[in-house]
């Protein structure tokens, strides 16, 4: 019986910790690392990097929601840690300049085919 | 004529570009600039049993200077912050991030100690909340405990001359 019981503490505290390592995973492939920048906090092996895992870990383990934690770290060392910028005042040209940029390439293709005469067209007949 | 406003466009993105190349990724704006220092309580590295907070410091315009006995940048600046120090015009405080205890004594007895006094952050975590992430750092703190500036990377002779001194005046008076 003990030891049935002993097993079933193990097994449910292995995976809780998986889920947890699951959960830091999937929370620092969203964060970028500081020091090597093009990697995100999952992938890179900077120091930094192997502090800040530690740290997410430490927060999810009391208890910390993912949101809680990336105003802790944009808090420290701003939106640059997010790869998803905030949507913000600052970050406004950020979202909104593809967007206007296709619609602009849109109208200028529409102009451009309209005063182009048709020779294809012309041709066909 | 006809080519004059792919040639506008594309002027533009040359100015862009051009901006973007100068500009040195490694250098993040930091979001506690005007904000209240994050308050600590560390141990000293001369007298490992005695504690020292920046509450200490309240009236006084200092310098924290985050720093390793393993980091490279930190020597190149080393006889800025000598110089610094000698002067007398700003004190400068370390934070020694992420070091051995016996490695940092024996490169400040080496290289000289600007320092009035350094704190020990082995394990990094109060250089977690002032952002660092990469030393050497330095961060001018007023004398409400608000920081004003931070130098990310080596301090050089223009950083101090146009940016630190000014501003150090500008706080004291």
């Amino acid at each position: 019986m003990n030891t049935i019981l002993l097993y079933v503490v193990l097994l449910s505290s292995s995976g809780s910790d998986a889920s947890l390592d699951q959960r830091v995973l999937e929370l620092s492939r969203q964060l970028r690392c500081l020091v090597c920048q093009n990697e995100s906090l999952a992938d890179s092996q900077a120091d930094l990097a192997v502090d800040l895992r530690r740290e997410i870990r430490g927060q999810m383990i009391h208890g910390k929601s993912d949101d809680e934690i990336k105003t802790f770290l944009t808090a420290r060392y701003g939106d640059f840690v997010l790869y998803r910028p905030p949507f913000k005042p600052e970050t406004y040209v950020l979202w909104f300049a593809p967007a206007l940029l296709v619609c602009g390439g849109f109208f200028a293709l529409m102009r451009i085919i309209r005063t182009q005469p048709h020779s294809h067209c012309r041709r066909g007949l | 004529m006809k080519f004059a406003v792919p040639i506008l466009i594309f002027v533009t993105l040359v100015i862009f570009l051009g901006f973007g190349l100068r500009r040195d990724p490694r250098l993040l704006p930091s979001p506690l600039i005007d904000r209240p220092a994050p308050a600590f309580q560390l141990m000293r590295l001369d007298e490992p049993n005695r504690p020292f907070s920046p509450t200490e410091l309240r009236g006084t315009v200092w310098l924290l200077n985050t720093w390793a006995s393993w980091c490279v940048s930190c020597r190149q600046e080393h006889p800025l912050l000598l110089a610094l120090a000698r002067s007398g015009v700003v004190p400068v405080y370390g934070l020694n991030y992420k070091d051995k205890r016996t490695d940092a004594l024996e490169w400040l007895k080496s290289m000289g100690n600007p320092y009035i006094l350094n704190v020990q952050d082995a394990d990094g975590r109060v250089g977690m909340d002032y952002g660092v992430y990469g030393v050497p750092e330095t961060y001018l703190i007023d004398k409400t405990g608000v920081i004003r500036f931070k130098q990310i990377g080596p301090l050089t002779l223009e950083s101090i001359e146009k940016t630190i001194l000014p501003l150090v005046r500008n706080l004291n008076s």
